[in-house]
């Protein structure tokens, strides 16, 4: 596309004599290197502003997931005597005296909650177990803290409990990220699946994983006939007809999310029209919305625009004397559009399926609007961890997951489009 | 289309097959639009069409969804129309504070985002970028990170530099999230533009400068303005990032939306929704004369 510019073009160095030579390839060279300079002077100022409001955001994640330091920041003292511990039988007085004094610490600080969540999530009781020492702190024990603690719950005379402080009181921790992948870590320090009861996190990323290759399928083939029709009319038909396509992609998507729970309710426009045609009783209305199904509708209906804007620009490019050559030597319709159309759409269908893939492995908000329970996905998830149970370190783990198999598919995407695939309107 | 006259009836009814089957989608992704304009006049607080507004009776339809969206928080909603009713609407009605508030974002991050975004591109595709592919995907990485990341962790980091609950803030984030597309939009327009246009007017003697202004701006400048538009519109129609990194006082219209269908639904989101879907029309027919007076300039017609 581009023509050759005048520093592409080499210098005639052949006719030249040795110095002359050196000194024009020096030039060369360095009006080279002033071109690329300019360049990243140009480019320079957004790379500074992504790199420190988007990449540190995403790092400031990723550390997230594995830094431990609320706990052990809180339980200092603790961390450090339990150092010294082996992890046989229970721990000796000074750990025991030390405990107690972070957590009397915490209490006045108001920061036990970082404590109480971290050893919650692993120990069943753990929160009213705190609660209740924390209410023996208030007077010195005559017989030492090691006697009095145990003596409020025998929980403190327990080695694997102990174990678990310690643990946890790591800088870093691998917790995270098991526990996104539905994993802990045994007292004895091997890796084990957690119980059926617990175990929800790979089961989302299972139905985001289905839920997204579904939404791409049903995209494509809602997509694809509909894109060869555009490339097909008219140029005045098609620019008519592209308006309805384009019109879904620049509405806000809390109104088309709205729109759908207008028309999925059980008493909305869908249901009452089935019920009036008399296809559904009254008494069974389908129930299309806070369910997977209302999380597919819509879903489907937002990224199909990213379907068919990629298929059509490449189905635009594709000649139709070629199907017309196949039709003339004789091929049926159906293997001409088998064997020359089809293979000549393969760049479209690639870019709109990974795209449409992409974005609906990220979504959160339909879901999270039409999902109900069984709709929800990964995304749901992760804001619930950040905004309700608070525990960030898990939604920091579940978002570098998601983070990675996002970057994944989009290695892939530029692979196969050449970084061509990303084109708009 | 015409069909041609020897084929065969199986070919004429797979033909109409294919026309109804473009037809029913089309109508499935323009029907959820349409359906909610009628409803956001309906005079009953219900989402759906009452038997009266089916027969077209007048008194089933009403602006009280619209009068709601200026009256809702203020303060003396029942004052007479006026100079103090209009300021009390435009201090306290919790959706004209929502709709300043998307736009004064929307602006600012438009206006960020295309000085970023134009000089990135006329980086990008000038001869001598390094790394031209990885750079590009680097830049443009923001649109495919999913939305959930990205504000979790500007979440984060925007909390230690003070940042949330601010309107800085959420400006960043809009302009983070909008820049890649004025950077794929100007991009595209640069890649057919031809450079010996530049080359033309520095040998005619003009500086680097008076070039740029005067050709290589009016030039790309329909890019650079659909760009623009995209980035507004990503800005006016972000929630998630607003969620995690707003208070009460930066709420857009997206978030009290987001809150209304949550808290308490009202026909007042579809009335809402109706003008948003005005607003959309508006920017679609922009962007799409700039992009027909783009390929009038370089020549070619798709």
């Amino acid at each position: 596309m581009m023509s050759g510019t005048i520093a592409n073009v080499r210098p005639p160095a052949a006719q030249l004599d040795g110095a002359k030579r050196r000194q024009v390839l020096r030039q060369y060279r360095r009006s080279q290197r002033r071109d690329s300079l300019r360049a990243l002077a140009l480019v320079a100022p957004l790379c500074v502003f992504l790199a420190v409001m988007f990449g540190w955001p995403l790092a400031t994640m990723l550390t997230r997931a594995v830094s431990n330091d609320d706990f052990g920041a809180v339980l200092h003292r603790t961390s450090a005597s339990l150092a010294e511990w082996d992890g046989t039988g229970t721990p000796s007085e000074r750990v025991y005296a030390d405990f107690a004094a972070d957590l009397r610490q915490a209490r006045d600080e108001q920061t036990m909650g970082q404590v109480t969540s971290a050893l919650n999530f692993e120990w069943t009781g753990a929160r009213s177990l705190l609660m209740r020492t924390v209410r023996q702190l208030s007077s010195e024990p005559e017989n030492g803290w090691k006697e009095k603690l145990i003596e409020t719950a025998p929980d403190w005379g327990n080695p694997d409990l102990w174990i678990l402080i310690k643990r946890l009181a790591q800088p870093y921790t691998s917790r995270h990220f098991l526990a996104a992948l539905d994993l802990e870590q045994a007292a004895d320090g091997s890796i084990q699946g957690v119980g059926p009861e617990k175990a929800i996190y790979v089961t989302l990323f299972w139905r985001t994983l289905w839920v997204s290759a579904a939404v791409a399928g049903l995209c494509l083939v809602l997509g694809y006939p509909l894109a060869t029709l555009l490339a097909r009319l008219p140029l005045k038909t098609s620019n008519l007809l592209m308006m309805l396509v384009l019109l879904p992609f620049w509405t806000s998507l809390l109104v088309r999310t709205t729109s759908w729970m207008v028309l999925l309710q059980d008493n909305g426009v869908i249901n009452s029209m089935l019920v009036w045609l008399g296809l559904v009783s009254d008494g069974n209305r389908l129930s299309l919305i806070f369910n997977v199904t209302g999380t597919l509708i819509a879903m489907t209906h937002v990224l199909l625009p990213f379907m068919i804007l990629p298929l059509y620009s490449v189905m635009k490019s594709i000649p139709p004397s070629y199907v017309r050559a196949a039709l003339s030597l004789g091929a049926s319709p159906v293997t001409a559009f088998w064997q020359v159309y089809l293979p000549q759409t393969i760049p479209g269908v690639l870019a709109g399926t990974l795209m449409v893939f992409v974005l609906a492995v990220g979504y959160y908000i339909t879901p999270a609007l039409v999902g109900g329970q069984s709709g929800q996905l990964i995304s749901n998830i992760i804001a619930y961890h950040m905004q309700q149970s608070l525990n960030w370190g898990l939604a920091g783990a579940l978002g570098s997951l998601l983070l990675v198999g996002v970057l994944l598919v989009y290695w892939l995407f530029n692979r196969l489009t050449g970084g061509q695939g990303l084109r708009m309107g | 289309m015409a069909l041609p006259a020897h084929i065969s009836p199986m070919g004429r009814l797979a033909h109409y097959g294919y026309l109804i089957f473009c037809g029913s989608v089309l109508l499935f992704l323009i029907a959820p639009i349409l359906v909610i304009v009628p409803l956001s006049f309906n005079a009953a607080p219900y989402f759906t069409f009452s038997r009266e507004m089916l027969q077209l009776d007048p008194s089933a339809f009403s602006l009280r969804w619209y009068r709601d969206i200026v009256q809702n928080g203020m303060q003396n909603p029942n004052a007479a129309f006026g100079w103090a009713y209009l300021v009390d609407s435009w201090n306290n009605a919790q959706w004209i504070h929502s709709l300043k508030n998307s736009f004064v974002i929307a602006i600012a991050t438009t206006i960020l985002s295309m000085l970023l975004g134009t000089l990135a591109a006329l980086g990008l595709t000038s001869p001598g970028m390094p790394a031209r592919g990885l750079v590009t995907s680097l830049l443009i990485s923001p649109m495919i990170v999913p939305i959930i990341i990205t504000s979790a962790g500007m979440y984060f980091a925007f909390s230690t530099m003070g940042l949330t609950g601010t309107f800085t803030g959420l400006i960043i984030a809009h302009t983070v999230l909008g820049t890649p597309f004025v950077v794929i939009t100007v991009t595209a327009t640069l890649e057919g533009f031809d450079r010996n246009l530049i080359r033309a007017g520095l040998s005619l003697g003009a500086s680097p400068v008076r070039v740029f202004r005067s050709v290589i701006m009016p030039l790309i400048l329909p890019g650079v303005a659909s760009g623009g538009i995209f980035a507004f519109a990503t800005s006016f129609d972000e929630v998630v990032a607003v969620i995690f990194l707003a208070d009460y006082d930066q709420r857009t219209v997206p978030r009290q939306m987001w809150a209304g269908i949550r808290e308490q639904i009202s026909p007042t989101i579809l009335a809402m929704a109706t003008i948003l879907v005005l607003l959309s029309i508006g920017l679609l027919t922009i962007v799409e004369l700039l992009r027909r007076r783009t390929e009038r300039m370089r020549g070619t017609t798709l």
